[in-house]
């Protein structure tokens, strides 16, 4: 039966379509372009397939005029992102990054808000060799980017350590299941023969197809009652239902997405919503049936309209159930009742069942590096250097030091005493809720500072907080260099993202559990402008607000802002 | 009977040749010898009357010279043509010829031979003179008993073996039986007044043994109308750009620099060089002035026609002190006495004296030795005049008019306790701003261009500073459609800093003005990658392109970079084109023969 209603947007097929169109299934003339000695860059069509591989071009912005002068081309280097479910990487896996940041990177790793490791400032001809090393240690960056799944997000929370494995294995068997058949990526990073001849006769890409999805594509699990991931933020969103301790299955919510694009009301950030249950071995079956609807009548023509969430808006959430059920040849039973507390992580040692103790440290903008006297970079690799247990990414770009026995715990807290590595006690609840993406000198998109600026933007509120006692209270504050939502501004208490160096939109009324998203509150405003409007709201919250009244919630309920209801109504 | 200088009216050089020859000649030889000089005496009077009488100035006397020169960079191709000049004026029939035009076998033949050379590096011969230095060092070398010669050297007295090439010619040809016409002259950098000295000395020598007057015609160094912009009288040229070629964290820094050359009437083409007269270091002039404890103000001498400047400025503009040659030595010791001095020069220090002259300057002389002499001037009277500085011009004057481009590479570096800098490069990288100006003149190169034919392929290998002449070739052909196909190796340190004109050479590449390149950075990864390695990876092309009748250029380093080059082409047409070593070598020099081997090293 075919639903009359189901139709792809009209309209020619888009660039990066036509790319991939031609790409023989993500090969383009990458194995020539890498090898190519006058520039460090390469083409842009084989940088739109580059993403699929993990990577993509870029180049040092502050540099880019004065190289300009100096007839260099731009300092072009490369991103590399690494697929890592759940963020769990093994001691000697970080030991690997770390090695290879110093070896081909800027001496530095970027924790990303999805949980894994990301290295800027590999050169093209240390791509290979840096790809190669991280196949070596069972990691791999295949589809790491592009219009794929992407890296699937799971709660990485330590307390319940039993549904936390469950569920980071069932992250695992979904990272596996959707990741892409080609052999591009073992035939131009590791060498693989090709193989000749079989190609006519089977299907490179079952799920896929020749053209893959016409955006990226989200997935997240959260264990209540931590929404440490945001589950409303990613295209397919799965909440872990967790009954008598036990994993009985997962509500499934569909069509959330941060991105937009400035001037543009036809985007807009969205949340996902619930549209019911599946059993734990029904979560693989479901994910590949959504993606295909994804990719059957994803916009293939306006790439600004081509997530998943301006699907579901388009063809109506009940539609698009239905289809599903269609597809699954089954229906999802009734969404199960849930709750959560927050966004954030817990820092510190907290001890987990079988006396397993886990350390959260708080890494600001989620970048490991040795900056001057805190050698944040250096502690954790000597401390990688004598644990056995795992490490944790997670999605609040902070590090849990995680499964530490007890007689471990002592040499392991020698060392953190020893480098200073911080729990974030001595700084304000608002940074340790802060989040920022990559944004300059090396993001493209970058319209203004993020990750390089919210540390003195903070400094600066935090006299403010202190000012009005607000030291202990958590507020998520979120700052993106452009509207994409790297670092999911929209679900932040406070919101930017960047319009122009030193402009920003300011965004308020976002739900602290991550359940409602925020709104433009200001338009382009400088620094200045910043913290008189938080002088006021922040003087405002500490006097006016209800008990246990989040500073969201608050601005809602003052009306200060609008509550946005549903993504469709952001710009309203 | 023994022949002496005073019993004859021969000079010690004759008496000796002579009498070397006489005990060996038999009595039939003898007879016959007194017979022909006696007939040839006769003639010649005759010839000499008749001349006279036509032509009381003695210009029309036909007697042929032939003057060959060996240059690098091209001073002493300029030198010889400007003989030639005078030497027509003054009668004679004047043939020049670089040596490595010069057929060998018509040697024999050359009575009057002037030679004008200079030296490379550590007494090395000029890439175009080691033909001829070979032929004549070699078996096949001619007896030149009817031979009379001389040679103009040209060196830089600050190199261990000065003037070396041109005292090896000197030498052989002595050897070969020549006679000199006239000694040997030596030339420092500073070369103008001893090479008309040369000149006037050789055309009167020409002409008194052609019985005739001497010239009326003054032997000076080409006349410089008013106008005329020249070594001697340098244009001052406004700096419009300076820019830093190397990227931020570079160890290097490489000056892009372009000057306006507008109303000077100077023109070049690819493959020139361009003279630049720098100052000193003012902050070194006032340290060796503290040292020396004189008068900044004091006025001093600072040349031969007795200009006046006051000693600090002197210092800065007129002298040289960065350098110690062996001559400022032996001056220095002869002035002060200084028994340490003395004991430096004294033979068998040799060793001594050079380590001690490496990566010093006049103040580590002045604080080892005291300074000599009462005054301040005759101090200064001691030391050499500043030299002019050559760099290979970057650009190409049909593409930018009225312009000339350089790529100087800033030199610093330690040497005994204290930061050194290189005269030219440091002025150009830390004080020469726009608006500025800078003395310069144009030191054209016929041993560095382009084939004339625009169809003939050329390979250019040109690392570090040695890009700039490429760049002005590239140029050049950019705006002349040469069709040929071209092929550039660059090297450096660092890709992302140090790829000079990176973004120029990707557009030729894409306009396919630029053929080919290849580029090699040392130190990007473990193993040290060079422009040589990059050669050989593509050996087969390569030899292909020669095979094809492509010219190769190498400009850049000397020390290291020419030669591994050099042999790296040797052993490329050794690999694939299946011959031996011998051949190999033999297949290159021939290319360098038909100019199809150009180097332009330093």
């Amino acid at each position: 039966m075919v639903n009359q209603l189901l139709k792809a947007p009209e309209g020619p097929p888009s660039d990066v379509e036509q790319i991939k169109d031609k790409s023989n299934y993500l090969r383009g003339t990458l194995g020539e372009v890498m090898l190519d000695r006058i520039s460090a860059g390469i083409p842009d069509d084989d940088n739109r397939l580059m993403k699929h591989h993990g990577s993509y071009l870029q180049d040092d912005r502050d540099l880019r005029n004065e190289r300009q002068k100096q007839k260099l081309e731009p300092a072009y280097q490369f991103m590399l992102r690494v697929r890592m479910p759940g963020g769990v990487a093994l001691p000697a896996q970080w030991l690997v990054m770390d090695e290879l940041a110093q070896k081909y990177g800027n001496d530095t790793l970027k924790l990303t808000t999805r949980q894994t490791f990301q290295m800027h400032g590999i050169l093209k001809w240390n791509m290979k060799k840096t790809i190669q090393e991280i196949h070596a240690s069972m990691l791999d960056t295949i589809a790491a980017c592009g219009d794929v799944n992407r890296n699937v997000m799971c709660n990485s929370n330590p307390f319940q350590s039993e549904i936390h494995s469950e569920v980071y294995d069932w992250s695992t068997k979904l990272s596996d299941y959707l990741l892409p058949r080609t052999r591009a990526y073992h035939e131009i990073w590791l060498d693989e023969e090709k193989v000749v001849g079989t190609a006519e006769m089977e299907e490179v890409e079952p799920m896929y197809g020749k053209l893959y999805l016409p955006r990226k594509f989200k997935i997240g699990i959260a264990v209540p009652p931590s929404n440490d991931i945001d589950v409303f933020s990613q295209d397919l969103g799965f909440i872990a239902i967790v009954e008598d301790d036990k994993l009985v299955g997962f509500n499934v919510a569909i069509g959330g997405g941060m991105g937009m694009s400035h001037g543009d009301k036809k985007t807009y950030p969205q949340l996902a919503k619930v549209i019911g249950f599946c059993m734990p071995d029904q979560i693989l079956d479901v994910a590949e049936k959504v993606i295909t609807i994804q990719r059957d009548y994803g916009n293939r023509s306006l790439r600004k309209n081509a997530r998943f969430k301006y699907t579901v808006d388009r063809l109506g959430l009940e539609t698009v159930k239905a289809e599903l059920e269609n597809r699954l040849g089954w229906s999802l039973e009734e969404a199960k009742k849930y709750h959560f507390d927050n966004n954030g992580d817990r820092y510190g040692w907290v001890k987990g069942i079988q006396g397993k103790w886990h350390f959260t440290l708080f890494v600001e903008g989620g970048r490991i590096a040795d900056i001057d006297d805190y050698k944040l970079m250096t502690g954790i690799r000597e401390i990688a250097k004598i644990h056995t247990g795992d490490f944790r990414l997670t999605a609040n770009q902070n590090l849990i030091i995680a499964n530490v026995s007890s007689q471990e715990k002592e040499k392991i807290s020698k060392l953190i005493v020893q480098y200073g590595l911080t729990d974030g006690g001595h700084y304000t609840a608002l940074r340790r809720s802060s989040m920022a993406c990559v944004s300059l000198p090396t993001c493209g998109l970058a319209m203004a500072e993020a990750e390089r600026y919210l540390p003195v933007l903070l400094d600066k509120i935090e006299t403010i907080v202190d000012e009005n006692g607000l030291r202990n209270e958590e507020i998520t504050i979120r700052m993106t260099g452009c509207p994409n939502g790297c670092a999911r501004h929209a679900l932040g208490e406070i919101g930017f993202i960047g319009k122009a160096p030193g402009k920003y939109n300011m965004y308020l009324g976002a739900a602290f559990d991550g359940s409602r998203l925020s709104k433009m509150y200001r338009e382009n405003i400088g620094e200045e402008e910043i913290l008189r409007e938080l002088r006021v709201l922040l003087s405002r919250y500490a006097k006016e607000r209800q008990e246990e009244e989040h500073f969201g919630d608050f601005t809602v309920r003052a009306g200060i802002i609008k509550a946005v209801t549903d993504g469709t109504n952001f710009h309203d | 009977m023994q022949l002496q200088v005073s019993n004859s009216p021969f000079n010690h050089e004759q008496t000796e040749l002579l009498n070397n020859l006489l005990p060996s000649l038999t009595e039939t030889q003898k007879v016959w010898l007194s017979g022909y000089l006696t007939a040839s005496l006769s003639v010649f009077n005759a010839e000499t009357a008749d001349v006279s009488v036509a032509q009381p100035s003695g210009k029309t006397i036909s007697k042929e010279v032939t003057i060959l020169y060996g240059s690098q960079t091209g001073n002493a191709q300029g030198l010889a043509e400007n003989a030639a000049r005078k030497l027509e004026d003054n009668g004679f029939q004047v043939t020049t010829s670089s040596m490595s035009d010069f057929k060998v076998n018509n040697l024999k033949k050359v009575q009057n031979l002037l030679i004008a050379v200079s030296t490379h590096g550590e007494g090395d011969p000029p890439d175009n003179t080691l033909s001829f230095h070979e032929f004549l060092h070699g078996r096949r070398a001619p007896s030149l008993r009817d031979l009379r010669f001389s040679v103009l050297a040209l060196g830089d007295s600050s190199y261990e073996f000065f003037c070396e090439t041109g005292k090896q010619f000197d030498k052989r040809l002595e050897e070969l039986g020549g006679t000199r016409l006239f000694p040997r002259m030596d030339c420092d950098l500073d070369y103008d007044e001893p090479a008309a000295e040369w000149l006037e000395g050789v055309i009167s020598s020409l002409s008194e043994e052609q019985g005739s007057t001497v010239s009326d015609v003054p032997a000076t160094i080409t006349p410089v109308s008013e106008h005329t912009y020249s070594r001697t009288n340098p244009f001052k040229a406004e700096v419009m750009e300076n820019i830093n070629l190397n990227g931020r964290g570079s160890n290097k820094e490489t000056h892009h620099i372009e000057l306006s050359l507008e109303g000077s009437g100077l023109t070049f083409e690819p493959g020139d060089s361009l003279g630049i007269y720098p100052q000193n270091d003012s902050i070194l002039v006032d340290m060796l002035l503290k040292e020396l404890n004189w008068d900044p103000e004091e006025i001093v001498k600072v040349n031969k026609q007795g200009d006046l400047r006051k000693l600090r400025e002197s210092l800065i503009s007129n002298f040289e002190i960065t350098v110690l040659t062996k001559s400022l030595f032996e001056q220095a010791a002869q002035l002060s006495g200084n028994e340490d001095l003395k004991a430096l020069l004294s033979a068998g220090n040799e060793e001594k004296l050079k380590e001690y002259r490496e990566g010093r300057d006049l103040l580590d002389f002045v604080r080892d030795f005291g300074s000599w002499g009462e005054s301040a001037q005759e101090f200064v009277s001691i030391l050499r005049k500043i030299p002019a500085r050559l760099y290979s011009i970057a650009n190409s004057l049909s593409a930018y008019p009225d312009e000339v481009h350089l790529t100087v590479g800033a030199v610093r570096y330690d040497s005994h306790g204290r930061e050194r800098k290189g005269v030219c490069s440091i002025l150009c990288a830390e004080r020469l701003q726009p608006g500025d100006t800078l003395p310069v003149y144009i030191q054209h190169n016929q041993n560095f261009k382009q084939p004339k034919n625009p169809d003939t392929p050329i390979i250019m290998v040109g690392p570090g500073t040695g890009i700039a002449p490429f760049r002005s070739f590239i140029q050049e052909r950019e705006e002349t459609e040469a069709n040929g196909k071209t092929w550039l190796f660059f090297g450096d340190q660092h890709f992302v800093t140090d790829f000079l004109y990176q973004t120029e050479w990707q557009k030729w590449l894409k306009t396919s003005v630029l053929t080919k390149m290849d580029v090699a950075f040392s130190r990007d990864a473990d193993e040290k990658v060079y422009v040589q390695h990059r050669m050989l990876e593509h050996s087969r092309k390569l030899y292909e392109w020669l095979q094809e009748g492509a010219a190769v250029y190498i400009c850049g380093d000397e020390k290291n970079m020419a030669h591994d080059v050099h042999n790296t082409l040797i052993e490329i047409i050794e690999k694939e084109g299946q011959m031996s070593h011998a051949d190999a070598q033999d297949y290159l020099e021939e290319m360098q023969q038909n100019k199809r081997y150009q180097r332009d090293v330093y």
